[in-house]
């Protein structure tokens, strides 16, 4: 039985044998990124999960070019990568970074921020996973109003995360970067569509994907591809790209799944009343009438 | 080809590089003993449709002769692969010692 998207990539492992925990979202994100992009791939990793369950010396689980760089220099690493090999004449190759959710919103906008602005011809993929997690789970601007972290923890005043998540891929977008999308991995043939797309579009492409935790979620193992499936489904994440100034919506749900079922499954939401979840819903709603309203089907 | 465990996993002063790491790739220990649970594929039922495959995030399945087969020195037990396979080809039993 043949299977057109795992025909389409690499046979080959490039991320393997690394510590992430089972059923690591962010591992699956990289492994499959790999395999898209393949041996030419050099690929730059801040402080992380993913860097740090690659790099034990002396094992090195990249079978690629690999190379570890500040926390908050993902991009201007990816741009000196890229400059590096075409000034010493290579051209099969392709620069990617894996970041993480706060090595992309927080501490690592600025230099991503410069690298759009310069066009640099690299591709940067932050692996979404919510919170701080390499460090135990701490809030970063991406972590979704009412998570439970070891920061914003649950009260009975205040419960979990105050804030909502910031939107990092309409502000990639607003760069007017020729390529950005959201991704999720619990739909691998999207993913892997979009990495490829990203790999033959010149300039700074920027790929933003879900890839839950099940040790800062609080899920059980088995469930990292379901719960990355539901997020889409109940409408708090969603499939999109922007390119040539347009944004255009990939996949939308006939029917919204529950927003109530999606966060009683994950521990870091266990703590939030009908009133939360109503705000949460509401929020989502919100943000569907602006898609509706702006984005192309 | 997959990356695979060196024989080779001391090192005298003078072996270790320059850089932080030696070759891309190079590994020296297992996963395996992290399991507590255990992959089994029915190899009567599995289609070889390679959804299993796409989605390990350990990449550690391939597909030989049309069917899925488990590298169990790193596989990590997640029970991805058996919640993802349709046909229910893919068990997850206890581990035993
Ligand atoms: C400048 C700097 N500040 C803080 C740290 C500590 N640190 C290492 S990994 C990490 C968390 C990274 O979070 P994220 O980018 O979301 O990736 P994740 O660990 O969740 O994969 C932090 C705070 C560091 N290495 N360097
Ligand atoms: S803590 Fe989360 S992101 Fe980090 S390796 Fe474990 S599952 Fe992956
Ligand atoms: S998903 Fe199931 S049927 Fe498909 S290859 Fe894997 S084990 Fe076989
Ligand atoms: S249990 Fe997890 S690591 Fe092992 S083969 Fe299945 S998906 Fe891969
Ligand atoms: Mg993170």
């Amino acid at each position: 039985m043949a299977n057109k998207v795992a025909e389409s990539i690499s046979r080959e492992e490039f991320f393997y044998g690394h510590k992430a925990c089972a059923g690591c979202g962010g591992s699956l994100a990289v492994r499959a990124a790999l395999k898209v992009l393949g041996p030419n791939a050099v690929s730059v990793l801040p402080a992380g999960c993913m860097s740090a369950v690659g790099f034990n010396f002396p094992q090195l689980c990249f079978s690629n070019n690999s190379i570890i760089s500040t926390f908050a220099g993902t991009a201007s690493m990816l741009t000196g990568v890229e400059a590096g090999l075409r000034a010493r004449g290579f051209k099969d190759f392709t620069a990617v970074g894996f970041a993480g959710d706060g090595g992309t919103a927080d501490i690592g906008i600025q230099a991503l921020s410069g690298a759009i602005d310069r066009n640099d011809n690299i591709i940067y993929i932050c692996y979404d996973n919510e919170a701080y997690m390499n460090t135990g789970i701490q809030k970063s601007g991406l972590t979704p109003f009412g998570a439970k972290t070891t920061t914003t923890p649950a009260g009975s005043n205040i419960h979990g995360n105050l804030h909502n998540k910031k939107n990092m891929f309409e502000i990639a977008a607003a760069h007017d970067i020729p390529y950005a999308a959201t991704a999720s991995i619990g739909n691998i043939p999207d993913f892997i569509a979009k990495v490829k797309k990203a790999s033959q579009i010149k300039g700074t492409k920027y790929i933003h994907v879900i890839a839950p935790c099940p040790t800062g979620w609080g899920v059980a193992p088995d469930q990292t591809v379901e719960i990355a499936k539901e997020v889409v489904e109940s409408g708090l994440w969603y499939l999109a790209e922007y390119e040539n100034g347009t944004f255009k919506l990939n996949y939308k749900p006939k029917e919204f799944s529950s927003v109530e079922a999606y966060l009683k499954k994950q521990g870091r939401f266990k703590h939030l009343t009908d009133d939360d979840i109503q705000i949460i819903t509401a929020s989502r709603d919100k943000k569907w009438e602006y898609i509706n309203r702006t984005f192309e089907l | 080809m997959r990356p695979y465990v060196r024989e080779k996993k001391d090192f005298t002063f003078d072996e270790v590089p320059e850089n932080t790491s030696f070759e891309a790739g190079y590994l020296t220990t297992v996963n395996s003993g992290w399991r507590s649970i255990r992959p089994v594929i029915s190899t009567n039922k599995c289609v070889g449709c390679e959804q299993c495959y796409l989605y390990c995030p350990d990449g550690v399945i391939s597909i030989a002769e049309g069917k899925a087969v488990i590298d169990y020195d790193f596989c990590k037990g997640c029970g991805i692969c058996a919640k993802i396979c349709r046909i229910g080809a893919i068990e997850m039993e206890a581990e035993r010692k």
